[in-house]
């Protein structure tokens, strides 16, 4: 069982690797629409301060989105997401392994880029540890989320319209709770009752988003 | 072994077929025969478990397959219209990689091996992107081979093969039900199986 999600997960991490453009579109995104918000509201530094951990955590699901679409949609095409279900595990296992793939790939490179983005936005060094922490625990619940809503758009037209509509609302309480830890901080209250939350919000992500992932694939490519 | 009771099939409100019974033991094969849209494949996917049906029911050793996953996932391989195979990574790659996914241990030699036998002894190393379409249907049907499945469903497995490539599959086949294997699959090209006599089944009559 865990020698199945391991091979998955390397599965994607490998053509990951393979076709590097691919995955780096994300991280430009990221760290571009971050930039920009500074450039357009101009130097104001508690200005700045006071937009600064949203404005990194609503570029996070964004570019989180983005590369969603890509998820099944490779797989579906060329015909190895029917092997893969086919596979003597169960397809809760291949979702999870494929959501803990898209963290290790997509989520990893935003939490590496986030304390220097946060930085432009005049965040002292313990709001930006909060941040790290929160994106660390965040973007998880994102990919597994986003999962569900990757299976179910699964060879749809205009599916990528169709995963934000579906999924974005869903992402709505990570974004408060990560947000919100930072922002405590900068505040003065504390972050530790906001990441307790997201805490549990990814526990039962991962207890939840797995399976109902599976039975959208099984709906998907029927 | 394979047992299929009162099967239908609904495409889009559209029926296809009903009523379908049939048993399949040990050393029988099954050539599946109808026209294009007359639900070949739909069965097809049906035997395997990726589409359920509108009525009826698969069994695999007396079990339903749904309850069966397990089993029937190691017991049972599939080789559809797509291929399955990445295209980023080598002939060698996918095959060791396709037998992790089922729980298998091959051995690089064995994976070679393989390749070798379904004609692509030159290109192992490259990526599959680069290999031409039939090229990249004898990587799909070396995974088979691999894969020691004892039910084989083969969706229109010589499509895209030349000459000597329709040979070897038959060889496979032949081979494969010898030894005491199932084979179910479809095809509109004449298939050449010495004295094995698949028996037929028609669909969507």
């Amino acid at each position: 069982m865990l020698s199945f999600l391991f091979t998955v997960v390397r599965r994607d991490i490998l053509l990951a690797a393979r076709r590097r453009g691919d995955w780096l579109t994300a991280q430009f995104f990221f760290v571009m629409v971050v930039s920009l918000f500074p450039l357009g509201i101009g130097p104001e530094p508690t200005m700045l301060r006071t937009i600064g951990p949203g404005v990194v955590w609503v570029a996070a699901l964004l570019a989180t989105l983005l590369s969603l679409g890509r998820l099944f949609a490779d797989d579906h095409r060329d015909g190895s997401l029917e092997q893969l279900l086919l596979s003597p595990y169960p397809n809760a296992l291949l979702a999870l392994g494929k959501a803990i793939a898209h963290w290790i790939i997509n989520g990893i490179p935003l939490l590496l880029i986030a304390p220097v983005l946060g930085i432009q936005f005049n965040l002292p060094a313990e709001a930006l540890a909060v941040l790290v922490l929160s994106l660390a625990i965040g973007t998880p619940i994102l990919s597994l989320l986003g999962s569900i809503g990757a299976a179910l758009t699964l060879g749809l037209r205009g599916g990528g319209t169709l995963i934000t509509l579906l999924i974005l609302p869903l992402y709505v309480p990570a974004l408060i709770f990560g947000a919100g830890a930072v922002d405590g901080v900068l505040a003065g209250t504390g972050a530790e009752a906001h990441l307790s939350l997201l805490g549990a919000l990814l526990v039962m992500a991962l207890l939840i988003a797995p399976w109902i992932s599976a039975l959208a694939l099984k709906v998907s490519v029927e | 072994m394979l047992a299929i009771h009162d099967l239908a099939c609904e495409r889009g409100e559209r029926l296809l077929f009903k009523g379908l019974d049939f048993a399949l033991g040990e050393g029988e094969a099954l050539l599946v025969r109808g026209g294009n849209g007359r639900g070949k494949t739909s069965l097809l996917r049906i035997l395997c478990g990726l589409s359920a049906p509108a009525a009826g029911e698969v069994r695999w050793r007396g079990e339903p397959i749904a309850r069966a996953h397990e089993q029937y996932g190691r017991e049972m391989a599939y080789v559809g219209h797509a291929n399955g195979i990445k295209d980023d990574l080598t002939p060698l790659e996918n095959l060791r990689l396709a037998a992790a996914l089922g729980g298998r241990q091959l051995g690089e030699d064995a994976a070679q091996a393989a390749l070798v036998q379904v004609g692509l002894a030159r290109c192992v190393d490259l990526p599959a992107r680069v290999l031409s379409f039939g090229q990249r249907r004898r990587v799909a049907l070396a995974a088979l081979a691999t894969a020691g499945a004892l039910l084989w469903i083969l969706d229109e497995p010589l499509t895209g093969l030349d000459v000597d490539g329709v040979a070897m599959v038959e060889g496979l086949i032949r081979d494969h039900v010898a030894a005491g294997g199932l084979a179910v699959m479809t095809t509109h090209q004449p298939l050449a199986l010495g004295s094995l006599e698949p028996r037929a089944l028609s669909v969507g009559e």
